[in-house]
C-alpha cells in the first residue's frame, strides 16, 4: 500500500487507486467534473488539477495512479490558480442563464463557481452558440451550457449500452449530440439528466417545473419492476414532481431505468380518488360506508368458498396481508398473487427468488437465460450483466427467441426441448455450465407463466442441481419477477390454501358462478371478461381494467401515498415510505381492508402499521430483515416431467407501458410512440 | 469537416456500397491491422468512399462502412467531423485548398486566395456555379520553403503568386492539370537557382534518374 | 560547413533516383543484415552513443526511448512512425518521403528489431497523398527485394511495414493521438501515464519516433556512432535538416550540423534576409510552436536545442520562419493562434476554450482594437492554458503570443494607440 502526503498529512491507501480517490479517502474534496467512479477515466475538464511536488505542471488527480511518496497539495497557490483558470475557460461560453436553468441549485458548476469562480469576466468576445438537439420525450438538452465533460457518451457507451452518444467536430466546435438527430433508444437515458454536471441535459417532463429547494424529499422504492431500485422521491404539496435513483450498491448502484423515474406523471392521471358503487350497470360516486355497505350486503350470507381475491403487481405486503387475513376470517382459501399464473412454488423461496443477488452476478462467469429478456423485463438487472460482460470472462446464453442485450449472448435454443436435453444432460453445452467456476441461470415469467411452466421449472431446477449451480458457497439458480409485489406475496402465503383456486381456477369458478365473489387488489392485468356475473371489488388506485369491471370501487393509494414493504426479485425486503397524501378521498391499503373487515364482521387484529407489520414477521420471519436478503434453503419445487410446449415467448412487448401507473402517463406514452417510430421499418428517405 | 456540422442542407443519396473493385480495395486495407483491430481502416475506407463518391462522404456512406468494420455508427461520424479532410457536403471538381498558414502568408497567400476569389466569384466555403472550383482555406500544408501552396484535389501547387495562380486557374478552366509541384520550375525544396549542397556527389546512373 | 561526405540525405532535393536502385547507390540497404544480427541491445547502445535526439521536436535522446519499451510479456511490440509533419514552417520529412524512402525503411526494420517489434506503421499526414504514393512503391519495392517481409535481409527476421494516412488533424503529430487516430478514433491525446512504451497502439509497448529521427539510423549504424557525435556540438550531436521559410531570398531546405549560428545558416544557403540582415524584424527558430526571437537575437545565436532553450525560444522541428521589416508581427502571431484555435482537439477545457479566445483578442490586438491592460491579460489567459492540458498543444499555443509580448510588446501598444487616435479623430470630424 503506497504512503503519499496530501496536504501534509500522511495517508496510506490501496495500489492502483488514483491520486482523487486518495484525497477522497484523506477527507480531502478535488472538485472535479468530468471524473466519475463509474465511468472510465476522460481528464479532460482539468478541473481536479493538483500540485505533485517534483512535477513542473500540476497533474489531473483523477488520471494519476497514487506512487509511493508522492507529495501533493490541493490547495497551494499553484492549485488553485490552476483551478480558477480552468473556471474561468468553463464560464467564458457558459451562458448566464442560471435564474431559467434547471439544474440552478443542484448545479456543480455553479457550486463550483462560488469557490473558483470571479464574480466579473474578463472575456470580452462573443460567447459560442450551439443549436439544441432534440433527443427524445425524455432527455431536454440546451446545448450552449455544455461543458464537453463527455460523462453522457461515457454512460451510453459504457453503462447503457448504447452507443448514440458522440462528440463531433473539434476545439471549440465539437457538440455533443447523436449528429444524426434522433431520440435516444435506451431505456437507461434519463441517467445522463443526472451525469450532467450543469444544465445541458435536463429532464424534459420537468422542465421549468419547480426549484430543488421548494422539494420534499422522501426516500423510498421503485415498484415498477420487480427490481426493488432505491429512489427519492420529490415533490412539492400533494404531487410528486419527480423521482430520482438512490445509491445502493447492492440493487440499482445509482441509476434508475426510465420507466421508474418518468412514469411519475402517471400519478396524477386515471386515479381513483373516491369510492363508487355500481348501480344500474353505471358506477356511480359513493362515500365509504355506501361502498362497504354495498360490500357487506351483497356478502351476507355467501359461504367463504364461493369468495376468492386476487392481489396485483403492485401492492405492498401490508395490504396484501389484510387481504389475506380477511379472506381466511371469511373462510376462503381462493386466492393467488399470481396474476399471469406463473408456476411459482409455494413455499420453497430459494425456487422463487433470484438466489445469486444482484451485486452477485459480478461474480458469475456463466449466465444462462431461460424465457427472459432482462433488458425490458428488469432493466438494471441487465445494466448489471453488462457490467459483468465489460470486466470480461462472462459468457451469456439464452434459451428463447433472439435477444438484444447490449451484450453478446449466445442462443441455444427456443424453447423447453433444449432445456429438457440440458436437464438430461445430453445437450453438447452442459460441460460448458458444468465447467464455469460461478454458473448463474435466470429463468423468466416468460418459461414459467404458462401451462407447462412447473415442468420448466421442474427441469431448471435438475439442471440447476445436476450442473452445480446450487453449492454450499454459491447458488446459481435465478427467478427473474415482473411485479414488484410478487415476492412479498408469496413470502407471505397469498396463494391458494388448502383446496384453494388459483387465478386461472377463480377465473373459471367466477365464470361458472361457482365463485360469486372476486375482491381485486391492484389486480388490472387478468382477463376481466372471464369474470363472469361475479360480483366484483377493485380496490387500487387507478381506473384501469380491474375498475372499470368493478361493482364498487375502493380507491387505494399509489406507492408514494403509503408507507409499504416490498420485497424484490432477490427476496430483499425494503420498505417505500410516504411521499405526498393519497389524493381525495383515497386511503392507504391496509388501512381500508381493516375498516372494511369491521362491516363484515371480521375485524382484523391491527390497528396501526407496527402491528400490521409485526403480524407480516409472524407470519414469516424474512420480513424482519430490512433491506437485506436472508437466507434461503434450497429445496424441491417443481414438476418432474418433460417440457413440451412451443417456444418461449417474453412477456414485456413494450418496456414503457407495463402497469397502471405507466400506463396512465402521458410521458411513457411519448416514448412509446418515439420508441416505435424508431424501430419501425426504415424507407429509404430516412433521416 | 469541422466548419459546419449540418449537412442536413445537403441531398443526401439513401443508399451507398462499394464497387467491386472498391470492396476488394477495402479488404486489402482492413488486412493491414491485427484481427480485431478492424476499426483501424476507418480513415482508409473513408477515403474510399470520397473518392467513389466525387470528393464528398455522404452520410449513408458513413453508416455503410460502421456496419463494414462493426462499430457504432456515432464513432463513424465522430472521426469524419473531427478530420478536415473529409467532406461531408459537395464540393467543385477541382477543390482549390489555400495555405494561408503564417508561412504561406508572409510569402504572398493573400495574393493567391485573392486572385481565386476574383476570378471564380466565389469565396471561402464557395463553388461556383457550374460546379468545378470549391475554394477552401487550409492550415499548413507542410511544404513550407515552397510558399505559399495551393493545392487543388490531391496535387500541391507552389511558389506561387498571383498571376501563377491565374495560369493554374484558366488550365484547370480547360480541364489541363499542370504537372505538381513548384510552378516556377524550382527544383523541390532546394534553394531558388539550384542545389548548394550535395553538388560534390556523384553517382552511377545519374542522368536516367528523376 | 558541413562536407557533402557528411551529409545524410543525399538525394534531398529528388535529384537522383529515389527507387531502390538509386538508394542502394548511395549506400542505403549495404550490410542490414549483419547490422540486424548485432542484436538489439547493440543496436540501442549505438544510437544512444550517437547521441541521436528526437527530430520530432522535443530533442529526446532516441536510444533512450527505445530502452523505455516494456519487457517482453506476450503483448506485441510496435514501432510507429510519425509521418504527420504538420508543424508551421516544417517540410523536412517531406523530403525524406518522397526523395530518400529507403532510408526511412531500412531505419524502420532496424528500429524495430531494437525494440523487438515485427510490424510498424508509418503514419503519414493526409494531405502528403503523392508523398504517400512514393512512399508505398517504395515499400512495395522493399518487399519484393526481401529486404523487409518474412527473413528481412536474410537475417532471420520477420518485418512488416505499413503506411497509414491522416485525414487533416495537426494533433496527430502528437503521439498518442497518432496512436488514437491509427486505431480509428478521433486524434485526441491520452493521458500519460501509462506511457506508450508500456501501453501504446492496441494497448502494447509501442515506440513513436519522427521520420527523420529513424531515417538517420542506417547511416549512423554503418558509419558509426562516434562519426555521427562528433558532428554538432555536446548533447547536440549530429546533422539536423533545416527548413528556412518566410523572407529569405532563397527559402530551401538544408542539412548542417546542429549549432550552426542562425545567421549563418540564412546567408550562407538561403541568399540571406530579403533586403539584407539589417532588414531583419524576427525569426520564429523552430517552427510555430516555438517563441519568436527579435534580430538582436538572432545576431548570435547558435541553432540547437540547449542554445535556443537559453534565450528561451527552442529548436522544435528546425523549421526557422524568417520575418523581415515589412511583417506585422502582430498578425503573423495571431494567424498562429488561429492555427491553434481551428487545431484544438477540444478534449481539456484550458486549450478548447483558451485557443479561441486567445485568437479572437489577437485579432483585436492587430487593429489596435483593445486596451492596454488587455496585453497583460492575453498574457495572463497564456498562463492559465500552459501546463494545464493532457498534451503539449495547450502550451504551443500559448509560447507565440509569450514570445510576442515579451519581445515586441511596445509595438502592440503602439497599435492600440494609433487606433485609440484614430477613433478620436473620428469622432472630432
Amino acid at each position: 500500500m503506497p504512503k503519499l502526503t496530501i496536504n501534509g498529512s500522511e495517508v496510506e491507501v490501496p495500489a492502483g487507486v488514483t491520486v482523487l480517490q486518495a484525497c477522497q479517502a484523506a477527507g480531502v474534496e478535488v472538485p472535479h467534473f468530468c471524473y466519475h467512479e463509474r465511468l472510465a477515466i476522460a481528464g479532460n475538464c482539468r478541473m481536479c488539477l493538483v500540485e505533485m511536488e517534483k512535477s513542473p505542471k500540476p497533474i489531473a488527480s483523477c488520471a494519476m495512479p497514487v506512487g509511493e511518496g508522492m507529495v501533493i497539495h490541493t490547495d497551494s497557490e499553484k492549485a488553485r490558480k490552476a483551478r480558477k483558470g480552468v473556471m474561468e475557460f468553463l464560464l467564458i461560453n457558459h451562458p448566464l442563464d442560471c435564474p431559467i436553468c434547471d439544474q440552478g441549485g443542484e448545479c456543480d458548476l455553479q457550486d463550483e463557481a462560488m469557490a473558483y469562480g470571479f464574480d466579473r469576466g474578463r472575456f470580452q468576445e462573443n460567447k459560442r452558440a450551439v443549436k439544441d438537439k432534440n433527443l427524445g420525450p425524455l432527455v431536454k438538452t440546451s446545448m450552449n451550457r455544455c461543458i464537453h465533460c463527455t460523462r453522457c457518451i461515457r454512460f451510453a457507451t459504457e453503462i447503457a449500452g448504447a452507443p448514440e452518444l458522440g462528440a463531433t467536430g473539434r476545439g471549440e466546435d465539437m457538440e455533443v449530440g447523436t449528429y444524426i438527430e434522433h431520440a435516444l433508444t435506451s431505456e437507461l437515458s434519463g441517467n445522463i439528466i443526472d451525469l450532467c454536471p450543469v444544465g445541458a441535459l435536463t429532464s424534459k417532463p420537468y422542465a421549468y417545473v419547480t426549484r430543488p429547494w421548494e422539494l420534499r424529499k422522501t426516500e423510498s422504492i421503485d415498484v415498477l419492476d420487480a427490481v426493488g431500485a432505491n429512489i427519492r422521491v420529490d415533490s412539492r404539496g400533494p404531487q410528486v414532481l419527480r423521482i430520482l435513483p438512490r445509491l445502493n450498491e447492492d440493487v440499482n448502484e445509482e441509476w434508475l431505468g426510465d420507466r421508474g423515474r418518468f412514469a411519475v406523471d402517471g400519478l396524477m392521471k386515471r386515479r381513483l380518488d373516491r369510492p363508487y358503487v355500481r348501480r344500474h350497470g353505471k358506477l356511480q360516486e359513493a362515500g365509504w360506508g355506501e361502498a362497504f355497505a354495498a360490500i357487506a350486503a351483497r356478502m351476507k350470507g355467501i359461504p367463504g368458498d364461493r369468495i376468492a381475491a386476487i392481489a396485483g403487481d403492485l401492492c405492498d405486503a401490508e395490504a396484501m396481508l389484510a387481504l389475506k387475513d380477511l379472506m381466511a376470517a371469511l373462510g376462503s382459501p381462493h386466492l393467488d398473487c399470481r396474476q399471469d399464473g406463473a408456476r411459482l412454488p409455494a413455499g420453497v423461496r430459494s425456487g422463487y427468488i433470484f438466489n445469486t443477488t444482484i451485486a452477485g452476478i459480478e461474480q458469475a462467469d456463466v449466465c444462462l437465460l431461460i424465457g427472459t429478456d432482462p433488458r425490458w423485463e428488469a432493466a438494471l438487472i441487465n445494466a448489471r450483466l453488462r457490467k459483468r460482460y465489460l470486466q470480461g470472462g462472462f459468457k451469456v446464453f439464452n434459451i428463447g427467441p433472439k435477444l438484444d442485450l447490449t451484450f453478446p449472448v449466445t442462443q441455444l435454443g427456443l424453447g423447453p426441448e433444449v432445456l429438457t436435453d440440458l436437464a438430461d444432460g445430453n445437450h453438447s453445452w452442459v460441460p460448458t455450465l458444468k465447467q464455469a467456476k460461478r454458473p448463474m441461470l435466470i429463468i423468466g415469467q416468460g418459461a414459467l407463466a404458462r401451462p407447462d411452466g412447473a415442468e420448466i421449472l421442474g427441469l431448471t431446477r435438475q439442471l440447476a442441481e445436476q450442473a452445480g449451480l446450487v453449492r454450499e458457497d454459491w447458488n446459481g439458480f435465478n427467478v427473474l419477477h415482473l411485479a414488484a409485489a410478487r415476492v412479498g406475496g408469496m413470502d407471505l402465503g397469498f396463494v391458494p390454501g388448502e383446496g384453494g383456486r388459483d387465478v386461472a381456477g377463480i377465473l373459471d369458478d367466477a365464470a361458472s358462478g361457482s365463485i360469486e365473489i372476486v375482491y381485486l387488489l391492484g389486480a388490472d392485468e387478468i382477463d376481466m371478461a372471464k369474470l363472469g356475473s361475479a360480483f366484483v371489488i377493485y380496490q387500487g388506485h387507478h381506473g384501469d381494467a380491474g375498475a372499470a369491471r368493478a361493482d364498487v370501487v375502493l380507491p387505494g393509494s399509489a406507492y408514494t401515498e403509503k408507507d409499504g414493504t416490498y420485497v424484490n426479485t432477490e427476496g430483499r425486503v425494503q420498505l417505500g415510505r410516504k411521499a405526498v397524501f393519497p389524493p381525495g378521498d383515497a386511503r392507504e391499503d391496509w388501512k381500508i381492508l381493516r375498516a372494511l373487515s369491521d362491516p363484515l364482521g371480521h375485524k382484523l387484529p391491527y390497528d396501526s402499521l407496527g402491528q400490521v407489520r409485526q403480524r407480516l414477521i409472524e407470519v414469516n420471519p424474512v420480513f424482519a430483515h430490512i433491506d437485506d436478503v436472508a437466507p434461503s434453503a434450497w429445496g424441491e419445487f417443481g414438476t418432474i416431467g418433460k417440457g413440451a410446449g412451443e417456444a418461449f415467448a417474453y412477456p414485456i412487448a413494450n418496456y414503457y407501458q407495463t402497469d397502471t401507473i405507466s400506463r396512465a402517463s402521458p410521458t411513457m406514452a411519448a416514448c412509446t410512440e418515439s420508441y416505435r417510430a424508431n424501430t419501425s421499418p426504415k424507407t429509404g428517405t430516412h433521416g | 469537416m469541422s466548419e459546419s456540422q449540418d449537412d442536413t442542407v445537403v441531398d443526401q443519396p439513401a443508399n451507398f456500397e462499394f464497387t467491386p473493385e472498391n470492396l476488394e480495395e477495402a479488404k486489402r486495407l482492413i488486412a493491414k491491422y491485427p484481427p480485431g483491430r478492424q476499426a483501424s481502416a476507418v480513415l482508409p475506407l473513408l477515403y474510399v468512399a470520397q473518392r467513389q463518391h466525387q470528393n464528398w462522404v455522404p452520410r449513408a456512406a458513413m453508416d455503410y462502412i460502421a456496419r463494414m468494420l462493426g462499430m457504432p455508427a456515432i464513432r463513424v461520424y465522430e472521426v469524419a467531423t473531427f478530420y478536415t479532410m473529409f467532406h461531408l457536403k459537395p464540393v467543385g471538381k477541382y477543390l482549390l485548398q489555400a495555405c494561408t498558414t503564417t508561412p504561406c502568408w508572409l510569402r504572398g497567400s493573400d495574393a493567391v486566395v485573392e486572385t481565386c476569389r476574383k476570378k471564380l466569384g466565389i469565396g471561402i466555403g464557395g463553388t461556383t456555379p457550374d460546379g468545378k472550383f470549391s475554394l477552401i482555406e487550409v492550415e499548413c500544408l507542410g511544404a513550407c520553403v515552397n510558399a505559399p501552396i495551393l493545392q487543388v484535389n490531391d496535387d500541391f501547387y507552389e511558389d506561387m503568386d498571383a498571376a501563377l495562380t491565374e495560369q493554374l486557374l484558366d488550365a484547370l478552366a480547360r480541364d489541363e492539370v499542370p504537372p505538381v509541384g513548384s510552378m516556377t520550375g524550382r527544383q523541390t525544396s532546394a534553394p531558388i537557382g539550384g542545389p548548394e549542397t550535395l553538388t560534390s556527389l556523384r553517382f552511377e546512373g545519374d542522368g536516367d534518374a528523376a | 560547413m558541413l562536407r557533402d561526405e557528411d551529409r545524410i540525405f543525399t538525394n534531398l532535393y529528388g535529384i537522383h533516383d529515389a527507387g531502390l536502385a538509386g538508394a542502394k547507390q548511395r549506400g542505403d540497404w549495404s550490410g542490414t543484415k549483419d547490422l540486424i544480427l548485432k542484436g538489439r541491445s547493440w543496436l540501442v547502445e549505438a544510437v544512444k552513443d550517437s547521441g541521436l535526439r528526437g527530430r520530432g521536436g522535443a530533442g529526446f535522446p532516441t536510444g533512450l526511448k527505445w530502452s523505455f519499451i516494456a519487457k517482453p510479456d506476450g503483448r506485441p511490440a510496435y514501432l510507429t512512425i510519425n509521418a504527420d509533419e504538420s508543424e508551421p514552417g516544417t517540410c523536412k520529412d517531406r523530403d525524406i518521403l518522397r526523395h530518400d524512402p529507403h532510408k526511412l525503411i531500412e531505419g524502420a526494420l532496424l528500429a524495430s528489431v531494437a525494440i523487438d517489434a515485427h510490424v510498424a506503421y508509418i503514419y503519414i499526414r493526409g494531405e502528403f497523398y503523392n508523398e504517400s504514393v512514393a512512399l508505398q512503391k517504395a515499400i512495395d519495392e522493399a518487399y519484393a527485394a526481401g529486404l523487409i517481409g518474412k527473413n528481412a535481409c536474410g537475417s532471420g527476421y520477420d518485418f512488416d511495414l505499413y503506411l497509414h494516412r491522416g485525414a487533416g488533424a495537426y494533433i496527430c503529430g502528437e503521439e498518442t493521438a497518432l496512436l488514437e487516430s491509427l486505431e480509428g478514433k478521433k486524434g485526441q491525446p491520452r493521458l500519460k501515464p501509462p506511457f506508450p512504451a508500456n501501453v501504446g497502439l492496441y494497448g502494447c509497448p509501442t515506440i513513436v519516433n519522427n521520420v527523420e529521427s529513424i531515417a538517420v539510423v542506417p547511416t549512423i549504424l554503418r558509419r558509426g556512432p562516434g562519426w555521427f557525435a562528433g558532428l554538432g556540438r555536446p548533447k547536440n550531436a549530429g546533422t539536423k535538416l533545416f527548413c528556412i521559410s518566410g523572407h529569405v531570398n532563397k527559402p530551401c531546405n538544408v542539412e548542417e550540423e546542429l549549432g550552426i549560428p542562425l545567421k549563418e545558416l540564412i546567408e550562407r544557403y538561403c541568399g540571406g534576409v530579403r533586403g539584407g540582415w539589417d532588414n531583419l524584424l524576427a525569426v520564429i527558430p523552430g517552427g510555430s510552436s516555438v517563441p519568436v526571437l527579435p534580430k538582436s537575437i538572432c545576431d548570435t545565436v547558435l541553432m540547437d536545442f540547449d542554445s535556443l532553450r537559453d534565450v528561451k525560444s527552442g529548436l522544435g522541428t528546425a523549421a526557422v520562419i524568417v520575418m523581415d521589416k515589412s511583417t506585422d508581427i502582430i498578425k503573423a502571431i495571431a494567424r498562429l493562434s488561429r492555427f491553434y484555435k481551428h487545431e484544438s482537439c477540444g478534449q481539456c477545457t484550458p486549450c478548447r476554450e483558451g485557443t479561441g479566445w486567445l485568437w479572437r483578442v489577437m485579432e483585436r490586438m492587430v487593429k489596435g482594437n483593445a486596451s492596454v491592460e488587455e496585453i497583460d491579460m492575453l498574457l495572463d489567459v497564456t498562463y492559465e492554458i500552459e501546463g494545464h492540458t493532457i498534451c503539449a498543444l495547450g502550451d504551443a499555443a500559448a509560447w507565440p503570443v509569450q514570445g510576442l509580448i515579451r519581445h515586441f510588446r511596445p509595438e502592440m501598444e503602439a497599435r492600440i494607440k494609433n487606433y485609440r487616435d484614430a477613433a478620436a479623430r473620428r469622432a472630432a470630424a
